[in-house]
């Protein structure tokens, strides 16, 4: 048999969508999320359209705030999904934003200033750094736990979800430490912390060169090894969905003026008086920037480092990890220390976003991460799970939260209860799916 | 196919012992595999033979005992010094994950990583359909996850595995308890090429008729411990399966 480079695949006869699908090798549940996410977004418009009388959801406003919102919960789904593909589970990472929180406030609003002077260029880096350091820590040290004295994680994350808001409570005797550092602050977002409309072409032309460099090298590399080619009318069109998207989303962070009152502010610092046809874009926020590149990294981790082989090994038989020579009780370790580094680098977001780190901080955040690691294809069987899944989750769940708010359900019991039953449903549809395709 | 029994064995396993719990699950076993040689390993299930194997193959440390390869005395900790040692396992269970491709798994343990150290997928998989063209030219599923194969296309791909990366000692267990018949022949034709390239083969086989047909000697354990080692071609299936059942070696053998 020479010629099985060429043609791996049986031939079948195909309806016009399987074999798009085909071409385009487009995963069908990450459409079906795609499809579920704008189901919600426009249901959410309509309803305020023709019940409220104005549509609010998709304006640049609400979809700003929205990836803003979406930033801290979807940074630490990432590292859910890891936790999750190996079968285990952290029911601690609300906490440790909390605990991270509230040592960072303490460390630069109390500490810091005592040594560098208040306002010092340096207070932000070295805050940042340590609360991921610390997070990083936690997460390692529960990790060693699980891996070494074989507790299981469901128990060691639910003691650590005690322990640690246990500690941020005693760190500051139940204080609310604010403000925080002018420059940390910019990392929560706000006006002053997004790029601004070149910025976020910048960002943008960045992004756009990336995709088309992914599918040209992918093409290369393909005919370098003589596998089968996509069709050339399906490359352009992942080229021109991966470009369009980009495009789109930049126009509508673009699309969103500073409110009149920073405008004002803006201009009084610079001695003028506001112009009547001020336009100022937010563009891009740094959080959803950090998210951006978080999702990136830990993509490229999970797809094409050996440590993303040996997580998903392990998630799919860990004694044939074992005998294939991975050590997995340091992988176990290595997964919660990086869990833990993503929920410090989230409390970081979150303590910055609210100017000030409070007892609150973080809480039931490890519920949001969860369901969005499951909402978006992560198994809770192990084995099975995507990044940019558990990022499209956390977009659904949070469109959910924001959504229920902007059509006058605001009242917490309402969200819980649409944010419960998507959770139930979206498992339910993943069953069903998974039952179809075998 | 002669084997001359002497000379340096490959490997040498010497008064092998491992207890779990109080039980002697392989006690004071010693046993030897020469180059190009097949050494079956037969008994009751229990009887302490993929125990003993797994002593070999790093999965298990053994309690007491030494194990030489080529004469020198080596330690085992874990799969990965075994795997340093050229000794390549294929699990009864295959050991498999099976959420991942025939490629992922092949490699899984020793991925090729290109100069940035990134996983260099599209060589792995194109080394993949390299070797299980020799192995299953019929193969073709190289992009599902090994969930989705036959079990027989699951046992190419763990054989693929422990021959792709030029083992010296192969250890079998039970290589073909899940294939139908044209797969056993191909397995026993794929011993029969790894032999003639002077590979030694420890076969765990409970079909003592594979055994006298693919093996140059066979060792026999009962309960733990080893009841002795014949030449297949000095004894009969009825010695062996008396040595099997009743624990006797035949006395001619001796």
């Amino acid at each position: 048999m020479t010629d099985t480079s060429h043609r791996p695949q049986t031939q079948e006869k195909d309806g016009p969508i399987a074999a798009f699908l085909r071409a385009t090798e487009l995963d069908p549940r990450l459409i079906g999320m795609v499809g579920a996410l704008f189901m919600i977004w426009v249901g959410f418009h309509l309803y305020g359209v023709f019940v409220l009388g104005d549509g609010s959801f998709l304006t640049p406003r609400n979809l700003w705030n929205l990836s803003v919102q979406t930033a801290s919960i979807g940074i630490m789904a990432t590292g859910m999904v890891l936790v999750i593909i190996t079968r285990n589970i952290d029911l601690s990472v609300g906490s440790i934003v909390g605990v991270t929180g509230m040592y960072m406030g303490l460390l630069q609003v109390e500490w810091l200033p005592q040594w560098l002077g208040l306002g010092h260029p340096a207070i932000w880096v070295v805050t940042v750094i340590f609360g991921i350091a610390m997070g990083a820590l936690i997460g390692a040290f529960q990790g060693g736990l699980i891996a070494y004295l074989s507790i299981p994680s469901f128990i060691v994350t639910l003691g650590g979800l005690l322990i640690w808001r246990g500690v941020a409570f005693l760190a500051s005797d139940g204080r609310t430490i604010s403000p925080v550092d002018a420059t940390f602050q910019l990392i929560g977002g706000g006006p002053f912390g997004a790029v601004g409309a070149t910025g976020s072409w910048i960002v943008a032309a960045i992004a756009g060169a990336g995709v088309l460099w992914m599918i040209v090298n992918g093409r290369a590399n393909r005919k370098l090894h003589g596998f089968p080619l996509r069709p050339v009318w399906a490359e352009v069109f992942m080229a021109a969905l991966g470009l369009g998207l980009i495009i789109g989303a930049t126009m509508v962070v673009n699309a969103y003026p500073w409110p009149k009152g920073i405008l004002k502010q803006y201009y009084d610092a610079l001695g003028q008086e506001v112009p009547a046809d001020a336009f100022i874009s937010h563009g891009y926020a740094y959080p959803v920037l950090i998210l951006l590149v978080v999702a990136i990294g830990m993509t490229v981790l999970m797809t094409r480092t050996r440590f993303g082989r040996y997580v998903f090994a392990i998630g799919g038989n860990p004694e044939a990890a074992a005998l294939s020579g991975i050590n997995t009780r340091a992988m176990t370790v290595k997964i919660f220390a990086l869990m833990g580094a993503l929920a410090g680098l989230s409390g970081v977001i979150a303590s910055a976003r609210l100017n000030s780190a409070t007892n609150a901080l973080g809480d039931l955040d490890e519920l949001y991460v969860i369901a969005s690691a499951v909402v978006g294809g992560t198994s809770l069987a192990g084995g099975v799970g995507t990044i940019y899944g558990a990022i499209i989750g956390a977009l659904v769940l949070v469109s959910l939260q924001t959504g229920m708010v902007l059509i006058g359900f605001g009242d917490g019991s309402y969200r819980k209860i649409v944010i419960g039953a998507a959770l139930v449903l979206a498992v339910y549809l993943d069953i069903l799916y998974r039952k179809r395709i075998k | 196919m002669s084997t001359s029994n002497r000379g340096t064995p490959l490997v040498e396993l010497r008064d092998i012992s491992i207890a779990f719990g109080g039980i002697k699950a392989v006690d004071h076993v010693s046993i030897d595999l020469y180059p190009g040689e097949v050494v079956g390993l037969l008994g009751h299930n229990g009887a302490g033979k993929s125990t003993l194997i797994k002593c070999l193959s790093g999965a298990y440390q053994a309690d007491a005992g030494e194990i030489l390869i080529n004469g020198e005395k080596v330690t085992i900790t874990n799969p990965r010094d075994a795997r340093s040692q050229n000794i390549e396992t294929i699990y009864q269970t295959l050991a498999l994950a099976d959420n991942l491709d025939a490629a992922s798994n092949l490699f899984l343990g020793r991925e090729i990583v290109n100069s940035m150290g990134f996983v260099d997928e599209s060589r792995m998989e194109a080394e993949t359909r390299k070797i299980m063209g020799r192995l299953n030219p019929n193969f073709r599923k190289f992009n599902v996850p090994v969930s989705a194969l036959s079990g027989g296309q699951r046992q190419s791909v763990a054989i693929a595995r422990a021959v792709y990366f030029n083992a010296k000692i192969l250890i079998m267990d039970e290589p073909t308890a899940a294939l139908g018949p044209h797969e056993t022949q191909m397995v026993a034709e794929l011993i029969q090429e790894l032999k003639a390239q002077g590979i030694g083969i420890f076969l765990i086989e409970h079909d003592i008729h594979s055994v006298m047909k693919l093996c140059d000697r066979a060792a026999v354990m009962k309960n733990g411990q080893l009841v002795g080692t014949v030449k297949v071609d000095d004894v009969t299936d009825e010695d062996i399966l008396g040595m099997i059942i009743l624990g006797k070696k035949p006395a001619k053998a001796a």
